[in-house]
């Protein structure tokens, strides 16, 4: 049942930094909270913010030393961001068994059985702002088009040197097949 | 001097004493320490109940939870509105007719009870406990957002032990009127319309069709109160008093309870006249 149609699954860990988590509910927030406070904490003790790379190698970490414990999170996870010191944005896919790698683009879930093929035939790295917002919006066509489960709303946040900015929400065009 | 004591009995002999120093009670009392509750010595993951749980023939025990309600909370430009049924099920028997389902926590905070009764109880009156102590150290009111922070947090430390709950807490603070849906998952979220229980469909087609941010504040209550009314019309799991209650800046009142019966039978009366 929908019980929330405008959640944030996000949740920004610095100021070009975003983490996107699914799986577990509970476990979501709870970790994604917990990262965030830690990710801010190194700031406020360190004076400058964790790298990409370094959050996500802070994130696994937890992650990793959880899963082997009496509780581990069962999260799945995205990061991405941009390096201010280098300039090179990254995205970073992790999964609950806090296997990570980077990658160009990615989808969890079922939703991501529809639409990696979507963005495997589409995804170009040199694509402008409006190009990659109207691959999303193919992508969400074909999650409106093939899958049983309405999702009618997906939430996008673009994540530059600049920081994080919003965009309108994609709502699915199109008919069911 | 007593009779016991000519005996050769004393007063307050205790079969402990005579075990000595070497048997150690261990500190577990949820009367001293409220978050102090027993849990068994496995892996969460094989700690949900009703598996592990084995009777003396190795038959599995099935725990049957009050699992049958309808609650519903909205947010307006009125404040919260909040309406409840009052039966309490036990598989196919009715336990109760008159239970209270909304938990008052203080003048200015309520909460609703779905899933079990005794863990929505426990926990809100736990609940109740820290916002009271939050009063008294900080000179201020709780905030909702805090209050149901605090009750995510504490059923999230028992996750997969078996808690069952699905609980709306509302209540007005500095920021205005506050609406959040907690339960025994972990999941906590603000929202302007929530409906939990077996009896929540039913519900919110009333609450979603009707609903508006502009109501009044009596056509509010009345929405409330229709919504709940026809949940325990098809919802077995349903019924008994329909309560309803509202949350303004001054704290909550209680604006009716009315039996489901004389509901049934004012509104089938309401509709005769419409249709003449």
């Amino acid at each position: 049942m929908v019980q929330k149609s405008d959640d944030d699954k996000m949740l920004a860990l610095s100021k070009n930094l975003v983490m996107a988590v699914s799986g577990e509910a509970g476990d979501t927030t709870q970790f994604a909270e917990y990262i965030a406070k830690n990710i801010q904490l190194y700031k406020m003790r360190n004076g400058y913010e964790l790298p990409p790379a370094a959050a996500v190698h802070f994130t696994r970490h937890t992650l990793a030393t959880h899963l082997r414990s009496r509780e581990p999170y069962f999260v799945n996870l995205l990061m991405g961001g941009v390096d201010p010191d280098t300039n090179k944005t990254e995205l970073f896919y992790m999964d609950y068994l806090a296997a990570s790698i980077p990658v160009k683009y990615y989808a969890f879930g079922y939703g991501g059985m529809f639409t990696l093929s979507v963005m495997d035939k589409e995804y170009t790295p040199d694509m402008n702002e409006k190009e990659a917002y109207e691959l999303l919006k193919k992508c969400v066509a074909e999650i409106k088009r093939r899958f049983i489960i309405n999702l009618p709303k997906f939430r996008v946040r673009i994540i530059s040197k600049e920081g994080i900015k919003d965009m309108p929400h994609i709502v699915g065009e199109g008919e069911a097949a | 001097m007593a009779l016991e004591a000519i005996n050769g009995v004393s007063r307050y002999h205790s079969k402990l004493d005579d075990l000595g120093e070497e048997m150690v009670i261990p500190e577990i009392g949820n009367l001293k320490n409220q978050y102090q509750l027993c849990t068994p010595d496995l892996p969460k993951s094989e700690c949900q109940i009703g598996e592990f749980l084995i009777d003396e023939t190795g038959r599995k025990i099935k725990l049957n939870y009050a699992h049958g309600t309808t609650t519903l909370g909205f947010k307006f430009n009125g404040g919260v509105v909040m309406a409840v049924d009052s039966r309490a099920t036990s598989g196919q028997y009715i336990g109760s007719g008159n239970v209270k389902k909304i938990i008052e926590i203080n003048p200015y905070l309520l909460g609703t009870m779905a899933g079990g009764a005794a863990d929505c109880t426990y926990w809100e009156r736990v609940l109740a406990k820290q916002c009271r102590i939050y009063e008294l150290r900080n000179r201020e009111r709780i905030s909702v957002a805090a209050a149901s922070k605090l009750l995510a947090n504490m059923v999230y430390q028992y996750k997969g032990y078996g808690l069952s709950m699905g609980v709306m807490i509302a209540g007005w603070d500095k920021k205005g009127p506050g609406l959040y849906y907690v339960d025994n998952n972990g999941n906590r979220m603000p929202g302007n319309v929530f409906s939990v229980g077996s009896g929540s469909i039913y519900a919110y087609g009333v609450l979603d069709s009707g609903y508006r941010s502009d109501m009044s504040d009596t056509e509010a209550q009345e929405l409330g109160r229709r919504a709940i009314y026809h949940a325990t019309h098809r919802d077995a799991y349903s019924g008994g008093v329909v309560r309803v209650y509202h949350i303004k800046e001054d704290g909550w009142t209680k604006i009716t309870e009315e039996d489901s019966k004389d509901l049934h039978y004012k509104y089938a009366e309401e509709k005769t006249k419409r249709s003449q």
